[in-house]
């Protein structure tokens, strides 16, 4: 398992300590005009784990993140950091140690790479970037491959190429901090195979430095094999959680997704392979 | 491909704005009907801050009381429209938004032509210390009104959307329009002609009144706009993206469309409509150099003012003793520049990630 690839760029700091615990959310629902989106859900993301968001499209997954990040203020339930409740005030204060890549940016303008990753530090400082924030963003793009880009324009790059670019704003925005969430919707989506591990492999690496992640994922095998917890979701609800192994079950999967599914494992590997099929009625 | 400034710094660039802003209105306070030296303009000056008047009187009073405040006003207007318009780009997060697209313009035009048409027989109200501040405050509030329904119809849950705001465009600008030409159509010569000269802009009436209000609100907008230059790059990225920086979104958005109104509204209730200043200006600046919008902000509040005053010498000096409306300069100029952009950019690339790609 590629959990220990010896790269130390992104070690973690501890002169911004900020404790962190848990990322709770209690019977948190919403609603759009007469469909339940969410229905009362109630879940824990905990501390040094990458937890991962599974479940059909439509099932409330990203609806669930973007509760947990504040971006939906009309949400009944409450959601806390810690101890710390989530509101539309507090939503700001949490910048500095909560970071969020969603499934697309809007850019229209062109933006270069150097600039997009260097928004990541924005909520750290106030007119000007210090020595310090050009240091993470220089690093964080060298980590992502992308110190050959820092001047290319957003706009004229690929989908994959994009999304790293996406990842790289958020690890600033959170670099240096001992303790901090990170919450992202299909990070892996437009990714070639190598970044797909590489990005996952950085998760494991901020949780096991003391964060919360948790991520909404399609691809099951790669759940099970970078997931500490899994958390199984159908029509706005969670139908099932736990390790990874206890919640991907043949029978939850023809529930939740309506496929079949062979469950492989091997004795070289720590994690089951998925091999899935529609079922013919 | 017009990246020419890509590495010079964004100081050296201000340097060489303000230099040629300079350049730009010696040259202009210098040239109309009488044509005025240098060494005039020097001695004017010296005269004038001593608190004397010079020799030539006749001249210098042309200097102080009819250049100089023209030029200051156009140098003010210039600025306002430009940084208006990379506000507005900002909070629609579109490229092609100006203030003439989402109502702004014809918002003002209408509130001030209600004043023009209506402010006379309202009579008591329309006191003349009232009536200083009546048509500025008419102009502020037809903008503010057009400006919001246009983002309130186009920006649906953080999201906005192109054909709405494109097509809710239209419909306010439609009844600001209709609105504004009826108020020509009811009103008596003279209104009715100062109405039609002014939708087109003009800066004959400047005075040192008008281009203290303009350079006054101007600055202070701009001040203001400068301090919010890092949540104006994040609300790029979409409401969801500049929230999880931790940028307050409804307020910015609301601080937004009020230093837009205002900067729109009171340049507008001075010298009318002028279109195209607030589009072409930060377009060219983000294809000569940067789309990051504290650049955006001081080097077009520049570069509007030194186009403004360019244009303006062009209207007062092209069929001189006549004028020519400022709007007609700058669309006729404006415009092609504009196309020529558009397809430029175009052509280079065509399916790639848009305009600026």
């Amino acid at each position: 398992m590629p959990k220990n690839m010896s790269k130390q760029v992104l070690k973690t700091a501890s002169h911004q300590d900020l404790q962190t615990s848990e990322l709770i959310a209690t019977n948190v629902s919403y609603a759009v005009g007469e469909k339940q989106i969410l229905n009362s859900v109630s879940v824990r993301f905990g501390v040094g784990k990458v937890s991962m968001i599974i479940g059909p499209n439509g099932s409330g997954k990203t609806t669930l993140l973007k509760a947990l990040t504040g971006e939906l203020t009309d949400i009944t339930g409450e959601v806390h950091y810690g101890s710390e409740r989530l509101t539309r005030r507090s939503a700001q204060s949490f910048a500095r140690i909560r970071a969020v890549v969603s499934q697309q940016s809007e850019l229209a303008f062109p933006l270069t790479v150097a600039e997009v990753v260097m928004m990541g530090r924005y909520p750290h400082f106030v007119a000007a970037p210090t020595q310090e924030d050009k240091r993470i963003c220089t690093e964080i793009l060298e980590r992502m491959d992308l110190s050959t880009f820092q001047k290319r324009n957003y706009l004229t790059l690929s989908g994959g190429e994009r999304q790293r670019v996406q990842f790289a704003r958020a690890l600033a925005q959170v670099a240096n901090m001992k303790g901090a969430y990170l919450l992202l919707d299909e990070p892996t989506s437009y990714l070639d195979l190598k970044y797909q591990h590489e990005f996952l492999t950085i998760a494991r690496e901020r949780a096991e430095a003391g964060a919360v992640v948790a991520a909404v994922m399609h691809d099951l095998t790669l759940a099970a094999q970078y997931g500490d917890y899994c958390v199984a979701m159908n029509g706005g609800e969670i139908v099932a959680e736990g390790t990874p192994n206890a919640v991907l079950t043949s029978a939850l999967l023809r529930e939740v997704y309506g496929v079949n599914s062979v469950i492989l494992s091997a004795s070289e590997l720590t994690y089951p392979i998925f091999a899935t099929s529609v079922i013919h009625r | 491909m017009l990246h020419i400034l890509r590495n010079v710094r964004f100081g050296a660039i201000y340097g060489a704005f303000a230099v040629l802003l300079v350049a730009v209105a010696l040259l202009s306070v210098r040239s109309g009907a009488i044509n005025l030296s240098y060494a005039q303009i020097w001695d004017f000056t010296l005269a004038a801050l001593g608190g004397t008047t010079a020799s030539d009187s006749l001249h210098q009073a042309v200097f102080l009381q009819i250049r100089l405040p023209r030029v200051v006003l156009s140098a003010a207007v210039g600025a306002a429209l430009s940084v208006s318009g990379v506000l507005m780009q900002a909070l629609f997060r579109n490229p092609i938004v100006e203030p003439g697209l989402v109502g702004t313009s014809a918002g003002a035009a209408f509130g001030a032509a209600l004043v023009f048409v209506l402010g006379k027989s309202i009579g008591a109200a329309y006191s003349d210390a009232l009536g200083a501040f009546a048509l500025p405050l008419a102009a502020f509030a037809g903008a503010f009104v057009a400006t919001v329904a246009v983002y309130r119809f186009s920006a649906v849950g953080g999201k906005v959307s192109v054909a709405t705001m494109i097509l809710a465009g239209v419909a306010v600008n439609a009844i600001a329009n209709a609105g504004t030409g009826f108020m020509a159509y009811i009103a008596r010569d003279p209104q009715a002609r100062s109405i039609t000269f002014w939708t087109l802009g003009t800066f004959t009436s400047a005075d040192w009144r008008a281009a203290t209000i303009v350079s006054a609100t101007t600055l202070l907008c701009t001040a203001i706009a400068l301090r919010y230059a890092k949540s104006l790059n994040a609300l790029l990225l979409g409401e969801s993206d500049a929230s999880s920086l931790g940028v307050d979104v409804r307020r910015l958005n609301i601080t937004l469309l009020v230093l837009n109104t205002v900067l729109v509204g009171t340049a507008t209730a001075m010298v009318g409509v002028i279109s195209f200043m607030g589009l072409v200006v930060p377009h060219l600046l983000r294809l000569l150099r940067s789309a990051d919008n504290r650049f955006l902000i001081v080097a077009s509040a520049l570069l509007g003012a030194v186009l403004m005053i360019l244009a303006d010498t062009l209207a007062r000096t092209l069929i001189a003793p006549a004028e020519l409306p400022i709007g007609v300069i700058t669309a006729f100029v404006g415009a092609p520049v504009f196309l020529w952009l558009l397809f430029r950019q175009h052509r280079g690339s065509a399916g790639k990630g848009g305009f600026y790609a």
